[in-house]
Formats: structure tokens, C-alpha cells, sequence
């Protein structure tokens, strides 16, 4: 669906995408994983058709976004970083309007707009203006706007980016269902949880470039122990306690909140701490996530 | 599309345009129904307050107005035509200017519709065709308001109503080009600055004959004065075969405006 | 920058309860540095032309005097001044006290951020008057001058003070706008609405370019409930002597002064119901 080698964009001296390479198989989820700043919406742009690369090769769809972006879009559904619904027609009119920018007939995006408006749940709502939808509605209806052309690939650029609990868990809910569907995802995240939830495989990105690749439980696997405790012990003083915990589990990462112990077993590592006379304040022990994978490549952590 | 002839990595104008305009007019008119209608009604209204105001009001103090040719005009009928022009002008430089910036700075409206398949072309075309069409509609209300107040002096007035499109197109085309050099709402006051000039020296009110030839050749490189002769004109029956040279030039003014828009939009939006 | 610690901790209130009016002023000072140039570029171009067009322009084809003082006809370019300045004023106003407005409350919630201050939501609304007080006070002085410039004030001296007339005009119309404005919780195009069916009409209809008995009389009601027409006729009054009879002179005055606290009342009812709610 999807194959770039060596993809690069520059905007004047800044390389925002530094040479990536990767491939998306028809049928597949694949995630880009990475902080704030790493490339992901710019990688996306120039999926997407409405960005020029800089260098390298690119192929969607079997076509190159620079000669064919009128043709690529017409089999792509987007949806954005932040939202842009047209705020001055109905949730019904939205969807049936984005239709017509495909040049499809009228009656099927009227058709289509019914079916949408039932699948993102919002069949009640269908003539409340855009502005009277709550957040996770208008995320919902910019996914149903994005599957109005029925794309044979959906892009989603951080989907469940500021919305609560809920619902991001509706929102997950519908997309898993398109993946049952056999629709192709390409998501950007920088949830872990998210990527968990939705990626098959991943490459974790940063400064523009590909760290590692792999299904999520493969690049726990690689990059991370089963288990991590989590020990706090105040500000001034996890530095000093690392020191004296230098020799406990398999590896250790010290950030300014807390010092993370990575082993198989956490449990044992509680026990050990507690062994050499250290008392945290609080401590926990977890399964290890991919915040850990990209802790461990980048030494940065993901949400800063 | 051919294999053998693979377009340069520029990707032509097929990159700019899926011929679809009419999908984003039909949008603006979908939008312009949940609208408030007040406001476009006010569109009509405005020059037709002038026209009371100035030409029948102040017109008892002016008397009658001699056009170049020498022919006699009462004033009314004297700066309807003006009045005209000059809300064909509003009209397509509003729709071209801050209704296009505000759409793609603050509503993120093109960047939605560019995720489709249209291009940027797509886009300019159909708001230029939309501010045509609005503009349309409103000159035929006023020319009818004109009609019956007498204000059309011959047949050749049923011609100021392509002409009002041809000079809304020239602006329209202009001011997009416009737009998409500006970056913020500062910029953007500055088309008024250079609006009003235009409005009050443009013969609208008044013959251009009183003031210094310096001036008038700067008002005459204008496009107003352009099009408010033009369309005086044609509903005055006034028309010297100069005339052609005001078409000619909005014909000019409509080819240099698309030529910056598509390579400005080329810039700004697939790059 | 240090600050005197107080024995309780807390920062300084009292100055703000004096000068928390202001401390905003100041702030919306520094917003309009931002379209400062085309304050400038504006204020000075836009009478620049009118007097140009109009005055010199438009009058050479009166043929009929429009108006005339105690010592006979006057000039059509000062028949007109006056009414010019004051609705520059009056333009001033509807730019700052409608966007700017639903700006603060709802665009950018600015002032909301100031509402968490010490400061009172009557400081806050009198801090935006004082600010577009300055700004006014710089187009009508500008107008003044321009205005006897080109011969067109009846007495000289009156350029010291057709701007104060201008301003009251302004805040005749501005205040309660500005408290409409505060009341709007939604953009529906209302703005251009004012615009375009009450400013243009009544700059139109507001015995601006001829007397408001050119007009036929079902008409003149628009001047009567005008601010730009009583501003106007007292400019006149004062720069070439127009003949009013003494009532009428009073009605104006009454009329703008009470438009002026009339609105402001209004204005500082609605800040403060709106942000103390």
C-alpha cells in the first residue's frame, strides 16, 4: 500500500524526516510511534499526497504522491491531528459535502452520510451544527467524514489526542471494527496504550528517524525485561538511592521522578530494594509497555 | 495515466486540479443556507442606500453631470453605474480576501478539502465561481433597482451584467493571489488601505477631469476606474470604441491573478 | 524585578484597586501596536481622502450652496468636515468595542485571564474605553488638523476642539455597542449586520453630505436617533456658526451625554454579570 526508502523532508536547514524507510502490506495496521516533534504528522503530509518529499522515493497506492495526488487522495480517507470539520454545516451536511469533493454522486453520499452518521453513533445528532458537538463526537464524525470515499487506506494522525477515557475507548472500539473490516491504518501516536491497542506493527521514530521496528510485543521483547518497578523517593534523592541500586535487576533508568528497575521478575527487585535498607515513598510494579522501548532507545521518555 | 510519459517531479497542472470545482461551490452554497440571512441580503442593500443617498439626495445640489462624450446625465444615473462597480469590487475582494484567509488560516477549511482528491485549483476555482455567482446575484438586483428608477439609459445596460462578472472576476482572481502572500490578519487590513483610494478618486462621485493629469493617469492605471467606466458605459450607451481597452484590461488582470494563485497554491500547499 | 514581600505573602492589591483600570488600557495600548501602522496609515489617509475627494473633488460640481453661516454661504468642504470627523470617531468605535469585544470574552477568552486577576470587571471595561479613548482622540486631533489644513474649519481655533466633539460622538455610538457587544455569547454574523444596516445607513442618512431636510421627512427620524447627526450639527455650530436655534443646541448635548452614560452603564451591568456569574 504503502513504500517509502529513504524519505526525507527538509523545511530550509531543518530536517523534519531524515531518511526513513518503511512499507505498509494491504490489510495491515501500522503505527508510527514517537514524541511530539518527530516526524510523524510530516510523514503523514507526504502519505497523504499534500506534501512535496524533499528526497527519497515514495510509492501509495502503486502511484508517486508528486505526479499523481489528485488520484492518491481519491483512495485515502484522513483524519487529522485536530479536527477540521466544516464548522458551518451540519454533522449530516459535513459528511455529504466531503463526498462530493470526491465527485461522488449526491444520492450515495446521502446514503453513505446515513450509514456513517449510525456507524461513529451519532444518527441523533445528524443536523446539530459542528460547534454543538462534544469533543469526541466531532473526533468521530471526522472519521466517518474520512471513510466517506470507502478508502482502501485510513490515516489517522494522533486520533485520540486530548479526549477522555471514554471516549478514546469508543473511538478504539470503531476502529478496531474497520480492521476487522480489512481496512489498512496508518496511525501516529504517541500513546503507548494506543499503539498497543491499535498497531499490528510499528516503527518507533525520533529526530526524523526510524529507532526500531517491529509488533509491539516483539519490540518489548527486544528492547525491554518483562517487568519493571517503578520507586520513588523524592526529588533530591533518587539519584542516591540508583547508586546504591546499581547492581539490582537487569538494568536501571533514572528521570527526575523516579528510578525504574527492569527485571523479569518485580516483585524480587522490591524485595532486594527493601534488602539494602531503601524504603521509596511509593513503588509499584508493572508489566513493561513500549514507554519503556522508547525510554530504552532514545533515553528520553515519550510524553515530556 | 501513461507510463511511457511520466511527468516531471513539478507533476503539472494535474496535480493542481481533478476538475471539481462545483463540489466546493456547491459547498459554499450549502453553507450560505444555514447562514444568516440578514447578512446576505445586506450584500443588495448597501449600494442601493448609497444610490439613495448620493444620487437622489445629494443629486439636487449636483444637477446634471457632462459625460466625456458630451452627453447629459442626471446624477443619479450618474454614479449608479459607479455604485455598481464598486460593489462588484466589495463583493469579490471580500470573498477573495479575508473570507479565503480566514478559511485557511482559522477554519483549516482547505486543508480538509485537499486531503481529498481536489487540488488547490479546484479550490480557487470554485470560490472564485462562487463569488462570481454571489456577485451575480446581487448586480441584478441592483440593475433592476436601476430599471426602475429610470437609471438605465439604453439597451446596452443588459450588458453591464457580464461586465460586473468580468470585473468581479478580475478582482477575485487578483485578491486571491493577494491572499495567498499574506500571513496574518495585519497584512490583511492593508487591502482596505488600498480600497479606499480607490473608491472615493475612482470617478465613482464624480468626473476625474478636476484634478491635476498627474493624478488622473494614476487613477486611470486603476482598476476601478476601469471598470466603473466600463459599466457607465453600457448603461449609459455611452460607449467610445476605447471601451475595449477596459476589458482587455480586467481580461489581463484575471490571467496574471490565476497565474500567481496557481503557483503561490503550488507553493503553499504541496510543498 | 524584585518585589517588596508582604508580611503576609500576598502581592500588592491596593494599586490595582486604583489603577487596575489602567493597568488594561495599557495592556490594549500594546494590542494595538500590533495594527499600529495601519491606525496611523488609516487615520491620516482616510481624511486625507475624503477631504480630497469629496471636499475638493465632489464640491467642484455643486451647483447649489448646501449649507451657509452668519456671514453668508460656506464652502461645501466645511459643510462637511465636521460630519467627517465625527464619523471617523464613530468608525474607530465599531472597530474596537465589536470584535475586540467578542475577542476578550469568547474568541481568545482574554478576558477571562483578566478576571482572575484583582482586577474589577468595570476596571477591565473602563480600561478598554480609556484605550480606545486614545486611539479616537489620535484620528480626531489628526482630522482637526488635516481638516484646517485644506481651509476647511470656520475658524481656526476650532481645531482645538471639533476632536473633542468627534470623540463625544464616538462614545455616543461606541458605549452602547460595546455593551451590546458584551452581551453577544455567539457569532452570528451580527457585526456585519451592524455594519452594514445601522452604521452605513446612518452615516449615510445622517444630514452628512447635505442638510437633513434634503431628505423627505419620513426619513429624518434616522437622524434623530442618530449620535452622528447631533455630534455633527454641534461641530457645525462650532467650526462655521451654523444657524440652531438654542433648544435644539441642548437637545444635541442631552442627546450624546446620555447615550454616553447611558451605554456605559449598560457596559459595566454586562461585564460584570457576565464575568462575576
Amino acid at each position: 500500500m504503502v513504500a517509502a526508502r529513504g524519505l526525507t523532508k527538509r523545511f530550509g536547514d531543518f530536517v523534519a524526516v531524515d531518511g526513513i524507510d518503511f512499507e505498509v502490506a494491504p490489510g495491515e495496521s501500522f503505527g508510527l510511534l514517537g514524541p511530539n516533534g518527530a516526524g510523524k504528522s510530516t510523514t503523514m503530509r507526504m502519505v497523504g499526497a499534500v506534501s512535496a518529499r524533499s528526497g527519497g522515493d515514495l510509492t501509495v497506492l502503486g502511484l508517486d504522491p508528486d505526479d499523481h495526488g489528485p488520484r492518491i487522495r481519491a483512495q485515502l480517507g484522513v483524519v487529522p491531528q485536530e479536527d477540521n470539520l466544516d464548522g458551518e454545516l451540519t454533522a449530516r451536511g459535513n459528511l455529504v459535502t466531503y463526498g462530493r469533493y470526491f465527485g461522488i454522486p449526491r444520492s450515495v453520499c446521502a446514503q453513505r452520510a446515513t450509514e456513517l452518521l449510525e456507524f461513529a453513533q451519532l444518527s441523533e445528532r445528524a443536523d446539530a451544527k459542528v460547534d454543538e458537538l462534544s469533543g469526541g463526537m466531532k473526533r468521530r464524525l471526522t472519521i466517518a467524514r474520512a471513510l466517506v470515499n470507502e478508502p482502501r487506506l485510513l490515516m489517522l494522525d494522533e486520533p485520540t489526542t486530548g479526549l477522555d477515557p471514554q471516549a478514546r475507548h469508543i473511538l478504539w472500539d470503531r476502529l478496531f471494527r474497520l480492521k476487522e473490516q480489512g481496512t489498512t491504518l496508518v496511525v501516529t501516536t504517541h500513546f503507548m496504550d494506543e499503539a498497543e491497542q491499535l498497531c499490528e506493527r510499528l516503527v518507533v521514530v525520533d529526530h526524523g528517524q526510524i529507532m526500531a521496528e517491529g509488533s509491539p510485543a516483539e519490540l518489548i521483547r527486544r528492547y525491554s525485561s518483562r517487568e519493571v518497578a517503578e520507586l520513588r523517593f523524592g526529588t533530591d534523592r533518587n539519584e542516591a538511592a540508583a547508586r546504591v541500586l546499581a547492581e539490582v535487576g537487569d538494568r536501571l533508568e533514572i528521570l527526575p521522578d523516579r528510578v525504574l528497575v527492569y527485571a523479569s521478575d518485580g516483585e524480587a527487585i522490591l524485595e532486594q530494594v527493601a534488602a539494602r535498607g531503601l524504603r521509596p515513598t511509593t513503588s509499584l510494579v508493572r508489566r513493561s509497555s513500549l514507554e519503556d522501548v522508547f525510554l530504552r532507545l532514545t533515553g528520553r521518555s515519550l510524553i515530556e | 495515466m501513461s507510463d511511457v510519459l511520466a511527468p516531471g517531479r513539478s507533476g503539472g497542472v494535474s496535480a493542481l486540479y481533478a476538475g471539481n470545482a462545483r463540489a466546493v461551490v456547491a459547498r459554499n452554497l450549502a453553507a450560505t443556507k444555514t447562514s444568516n440571512w440578514t447578512v446576505v441580503l445586506s450584500g443588495f442593500f448597501e449600494p442601493v442606500f448609497y444610490l439613495f443617498a448620493m444620487g437622489v439626495g445629494l443629486g439636487t445640489y449636483v444637477g446634471d453631470v457632462t459625460l466625456p462624450s458630451g452627453l447629459h446625465v442626471e446624477y443619479a444615473a450618474y454614479i449608479a453605474p459607479g455604485l455598481l462597480a464598486v460593489s462588484a469590487m466589495n463583493g469579490a475582494v471580500y470573498d477573495s480576501t479575508w473570507n479565503v484567509f480566514f478559511k485557511m488560516r482559522f477554519a483549516r477549511l482547505y486543508e480538509a478539502m485537499l486531503a481529498t482528491s481536489l487540488g488547490p485549483l479546484d479550490v480557487a476555482f470554485g470560490e472564485i465561481s462562487y463569488a462570481l455567482l454571489r456577485g451575480a446575484v446581487y448586480a441584478t438586483g441592483f440593475l433592476t433597482v436601476m430599471q426602475v428608477m429610470g437609471l438605465n439609459l439604453s439597451w446596452t445596460a443588459v450588458l453591464a451584467l457580464p461586465a460586473v462578472v468580468l470585473v468581479a472576476f478580475g478582482f477575485a482572481s487578483f485578491g486571491m493571489a493577494i491572499t495567498s502572500l499574506m500571513k496574518t490578519f495585519q497584512q490583511m487590513d492593508w487591502i482596505n488601505i488600498v480600497l479606499l483610494p480607490m473608491f472615493l478618486l475612482s470617478a465613482t462621485f464624480f468626473p476625474i477631469s478636476v484634478y491635476p493629469a498627474p493624478l488622473q493617469w494614476l487613477i486611470q492605471a486603476m482598476p476601478l476606474w476601469h471598470a466603473v467606466e466600463l459599466v457607465r458605459g453600457l448603461t449609459t450607451g455611452d460607449l467610445p470604441p476605447s471601451t475595449w481597452w477596459h476589458v482587455v484590461y480586467f481580461v489581463a488582470m484575471i490571467g496574471i491573478g490565476l497565474t500567481v494563485t496557481t503557483r503561490r497554491l503550488r507553493a503553499l500547499f504541496l510543498a | 524585578m524584585s518585589t517588596t514581600t508582604l508580611p503576609d505573602g500576598a502581592a500588592p492589591e491596593a494599586p490595582v484597586r486604583r489603577l487596575g483600570a489602567w493597568y488594561v488600557a495599557e495592556y490594549r495600548l500594546r494590542a494595538m501596536k500590533a495594527y499600529g501602522w495601519t491606525i496611523v496609515v488609516g487615520g491620516l489617509g482616510s481624511p486625507l481622502l475624503y477631504l480630497l475627494g469629496l471636499g475638493m473633488g465632489l464640491a467642484t460640481f455643486i451647483d447649489t450652496p448646501v449649507a451657509s453661516g452668519p456671514h453668508g454661504p460656506v464652502d461645501y468642504v466645511v459643510f462637511v468636515a465636521p460630519a467627517l470627523l465625527v464619523t471617523a470617531a464613530i468608525s474607530v468605535a465599531t472597530e474596537e468595542f465589536t470584535y475586540v469585544i467578542m475577542e476578550g470574552f469568547r474568541w481568545r477568552k482574554l478576558f477571562w485571564g483578566v478576571n482572575a486577576t484583582p482586577v474589577e470587571p468595570s476596571q477591565l471595561a473602563g480600561g478598554i474605553v480609556i484605550a480606545v479613548l486614545v486611539r479616537m482622540l489620535f484620528t480626531t486631533v489628526a482630522y482637526a488638523v488635516l481638516a484646517l489644513a485644506f481651509g476647511a474649519l470656520g475658524h481656526p481655533w476650532t481645531v482645538l476642539v471639533l476632536p473633542f466633539v468627534g470623540i463625544l460622538g464616538g462614545l455616543a455610538f461606541g458605549l452602547p455597542l460595546m455593551a451590546y457587544s458584551a452581551g453577544l455569547t455567539e457569532d452570528k454574523g451580527q457585526f456585519a449586520i451592524v455594519q452594514r444596516f445601522i452604521f452605513t445607513p446612518m452615516f449615510l442618512f445622517s444630514g452628512t453630505f447635505y442638510p437633513l431636510s434634503t431628505l423627505p421627512g419620513w426619513l429624518h427620524w434616522i437622524g434623530w436617533v442618530s449620535p452622528l447627526w447631533h455630534a455633527t450639527q454641534l461641530g457645525r455650530v462650532i467650526s462655521y456658526g451654523e444657524s440652531e436655534p438654542g433648544w435644539l443646541i441642548a437637545v444635541h448635548v442631552v442627546v450624546l451625554v446620555g447615550l454616553i452614560v447611558g451605554g456605559w452603564l449598560a457596559v459595566r451591568r454586562r461585564f460584570t454579570r457576565r464575568l462575576r456569574a
